[in-house]
């Protein structure tokens, strides 16, 4: 991580805010140079703050910081990309803010990775310009867990070491991946993993993004891969993610809604 | 603060202590209010002892619009001259006493008493949505003016209520978003311009 001037320039997304004291927050960053940190913006809650248009979570900006001996200060800020279209959709903010909460929870402070902050970025682009969202933060859970270490095993039983049959197998968060008929019995929590589901997860792992865009995903097997990756990402994280569970309120009312019309 | 000094008389720790628990209060900020509270006439001291429990044991939230009060319905709610075909969601209690300041409102409020902030695990199950929606069925209130903060949990709480109360058939309104008065256009950001684009209006007398 490059050493930082007393004043100093980055540029950052926000991914989450949290009031201070009367008037001031304390913004965590998501930045190219210097990774994942925490910065305060002083009065920022009051209308009449020039920067509080600008610092909003989710938004791309450009900052100018000064060190603090606590925290940074934010003393100058413009936007690169506000990304709107995600801030007029429930849905797709909804998703947006799960992108920024795994994000926040997966990564360590003052870490830098550029890899990650591109995907972050893209994300957030392919969120507001893709037909499916859900395949976009799916690819997103995937190569996450990757970049984090946390790189689910789907080649081999995680168990015996061998390779998988091209049958019905089992995921098994815990153990860290996938497992064969052979080994489930005595193992904590394996779900049935399909073919298609394996194959899918796969290429999540493996594949490009417009590899993984170009499959018309049945909505089974993306409820599948979804229930996969959530349930290996609560036994990474050892919790949920809290807009995981705003999403799933969202899709329940929505359902509620087109049974009821 | 875990530590108690010896040197200091132990009521005194535990008012420092009780100090330390309030928001945005340190532990120099605890003991020099306990410092100033011992140094103040025992009659001030009393008086501000009993307004604290004076506020636990009498003001509780109107039955109908969720608003804190110590009379129940709140004295809004029952005022006859009020229009009651409009109503105002709040996201806090605070933010009434601020629209009432400017004396242009004179419709009922509800308060929601928070914002939707999926990150942080606030869902619509945490705020009073469940008791807007049951004041909104009986057919008195025509419109409905979302009036959360300009934010990320406030836009969020607007897309979701509006979403909720769209098929009841009311007027759905949004407090007007862009460029506050004072401000300069120029630090202006792109989403708060493009709003105050979208909702420029006529000048009059022209």
């Amino acid at each position: 991580m490059p050493p930082r001037a007393r004043l100093y320039k980055t540029e950052a997304i926000i991914l989450r805010w949290r009031k201070l004291g009367e008037a001031d927050r304390i913004l965590t960053l998501f930045t190219p140079a210097f990774g994942k940190m925490e910065a305060k913006a002083k009065g920022v809650r009051k209308t009449t703050s020039r920067l509080s248009g600008h610092l909003q979570p989710l938004n791309r900006c450009q900052l100018q910081l000064a060190q603090g001996h606590v925290s940074d200060v934010i003393t100058g800020c413009e936007t690169i990309d506000s990304f709107r279209g995600l801030r007029d959709d429930l849905d797709l903010l909804s998703r947006a803010l799960y992108v920024a909460e795994l994000t926040d929870l997966m990564t360590a402070d003052h870490v830098q990775s550029l890899p990650t902050y591109r995907l972050v970025l893209d994300t957030l682009g392919r969120l507001e310009a893709s037909p499916a969202p859900d395949t976009a933060l799916r690819f997103f859970e995937m190569q996450l867990l990757d970049q984090a270490g946390f790189r689910p095993e789907i080649e081999r039983c995680v168990s015996c070491g061998n390779a998988l049959e091209p049958v019905d197998n089992f995921f098994a968060p815990v153990a860290g991946g996938a497992v064969c008929r052979q080994c489930v019995p005595g193992l904590a929590g394996p779900r049935v993993m399909t073919l298609n589901g394996l194959k899918l997860l796969r290429l999540l792992q493996r594949g490009s993004y417009n590899d993984v865009a170009r499959v018309n995903l049945p909505p089974a097997l993306a409820e599948e891969v979804e229930r996969h990756l959530r349930s290996y990402i609560i036994s990474v994280l050892e919790r949920d993610v809290n807009a995981a569970a705003f999403i799933d309120h969202l899709r329940r009312e929505g359902a509620r809604t087109k049974i009821e019309v | 603060m875990n530590e108690r000094s010896t040197s200091t008389a132990a009521p005194l720790a535990r008012l420092i202590e009780e100090f330390y628990r309030l928001p945005g209060i340190g532990p120099k900020s605890a003991q020099r209010l306990a410092y100033y509270l011992l140094r103040m006439p025992a009659a001030d001291a009393h008086s501000l002892a009993e307004a604290i429990v004076e506020v636990k044991d009498k003001v509780t939230l109107c039955s109908v619009c969720q608003n804190v009060t110590e009379v129940d319905p709140c004295r809004i709610c029952t005022d006859s001259a009020r229009d009651r075909s409009i109503m105002c969601v709040v996201e806090e209690p605070l933010d009434i006493l601020a629209l009432e300041r400017t004396g242009s409102y004179h419709g009922l409020y509800h308060v929601l008493h928070g914002a939707i902030s999926p990150m942080d695990g606030i869902g619509p199950d945490d705020l009073k949505v469940r008791e807007l929606l049951d004041r909104l069925r009986d057919g008195e209130t025509k419109e409905i003016i979302l009036a959360t903060n300009p934010n990320l949990e406030g836009e969020a709480t607007s897309m979701y209520l509006s979403r909720l109360i769209g098929p009841l058939g009311l007027r759905v309104t949004r407090l007007a978003r862009g460029l506050p008065a004072g401000g300069d256009l120029e630090y202006a950001d792109d989403v708060t311009l493009t709003r105050a684009l979208e909702g420029r209006q006529e000048m009059d007398g022209a």
